[in-house]
């Protein structure tokens, strides 16, 4: 694993790797830490204008991910087969290079007892339908 | 199917995006914690490396290696989603290695609860879990998966006795395959945690959750 650890800016000749050859490292650039701080069940969305040239395939990935609907953080990992934290630093970047917005809720449920009451709801509903 | 969002969806900006909600579903290992994951996920159970802590349990090896050290660990996931109560629930299961003790601090984090499941063939497997949720003040609910080769079907009363399981944890059977018992047992859960929370919401407005001893 020596080639791809040196690899700092895109290089097309990085799609002939097999991803799951790529150390988590060398995605992140051999950094550990993001600078965002999100959690498992954070919500990410794609901006309408975000752009994905010009960055490695994770990343590509990753917004295109977020498109269509909000994404956590543990989805986007497990479908780029990359660990949490590595994918973190991942979304990180884009974060800051404004291709994604951490997705916060809508002010309809702001307290615990309003969350636990729609997902009560929410799952009572979902009973009906697999009866 | 949210016909009463009408043309809030045009602009991507005014969409508010769903509640993030998560429960963790726990228990030894092969106690079909996967199992239960997939009988309700929409989405086909999904795989992630997440670090956690790991805690020695003292028969095994970390002689030498004081307190606690990170390995990265499977984690398992599935995903429901409430249209209409935007809303979005995650089950997260517990890591199933029987030799260490993770310490699920961070994945328990923010959690509605827990669903500790339990096989009556191996009843020792599942005191830790249900410790661990105790006493963090987790709301949790025992759910007894029913395997069909099981020798002998204990009722829910036998099962809290074996396992000193306190009076006001749920305990249920289930079968963890099917998706109408699992989505039971979730509610259960969440009747639960409703209590637990009504409870502390009338007790006092002033002491933070989770605060009590």
């Amino acid at each position: 694993m020596t080639g791809p650890a040196f690899l700092v800016e895109w290089d097309p000749a990085w799609e002939t790797y097999d991803a799951e050859e790529v150390r988590p490292y060398a995605i992140t650039g051999g950094r550990t830490r993001p600078q965002h701080s999100m959690r498992l069940v954070t919500l990410l969305k794609a901006e309408e204008t975000a752009r994905v040239q010009g960055v490695g395939p994770e990343s590509a990935r990753a917004v295109e991910l977020c498109r269509d609907q909000p994404r956590s953080v543990a989805e986007i990992a497990a479908r780029l087969g990359l660990p949490v934290q590595a994918t973190k630093i991942v979304l990180s970047d884009l974060i800051d290079c404004g291709a994604l917005v951490i997705a916060l809720p809508g002010p309809g449920v702001s307290d615990h007892l309003q969350v636990l009451e729609a997902l009560r709801s929410g799952l009572e509903a979902r009973l009906s339908d697999v009866a | 199917m949210s016909p009463d969002r009408g043309g809030a969806t045009e602009s991507g900006t005014g969409v508010p995006a769903p509640s993030p909600v998560k429960i963790i579903v726990s228990g030894g290992f092969g106690v079909g914690k996967t199992t239960m994951i997939g009988a309700v996920s929409e989405i086909g159970p999904l795989i992630t490396e997440e670090r956690l802590t790991v805690v020695s349990d003292g028969i095994d090896s970390l002689t030498g290696v004081e307190g606690k050290t990170t390995t990265t660990v499977a984690l398992d996931f599935g995903r429901l989603t409430f249209d209409q109560q935007q809303m979005v629930l995650y089950l997260f299961g517990t890591p199933g290695q029987d030799r260490f003790w993770f310490t699920w601090d961070d994945l328990t984090y923010g959690a509605v609860g827990a669903v500790v499941l339990v096989d009556t063939r191996r009843l020792p497997d599942s005191f830790g879990p249900i410790g661990y949720f105790e006493q963090r003040g987790t709301p949790l609910v025992v759910a007894v998966n029913e395997f069909a080769d099981a020798p002998h079907r204990y009722t829910p009363a036998e099962v809290r006795q074996a396992l000193d399981i306190p009076g006001h944890v749920p305990v249920v059977r289930c079968d963890a395959r099917d998706p109408r018992s699992a989505v039971t047992v979730l509610l259960t859960l969440v009747d639960h945690a409703l209590t637990h929370q009504r409870r502390a919401e009338q007790q006092s407005h002033c002491i933070a959750p989770g605060a009590s001893a």
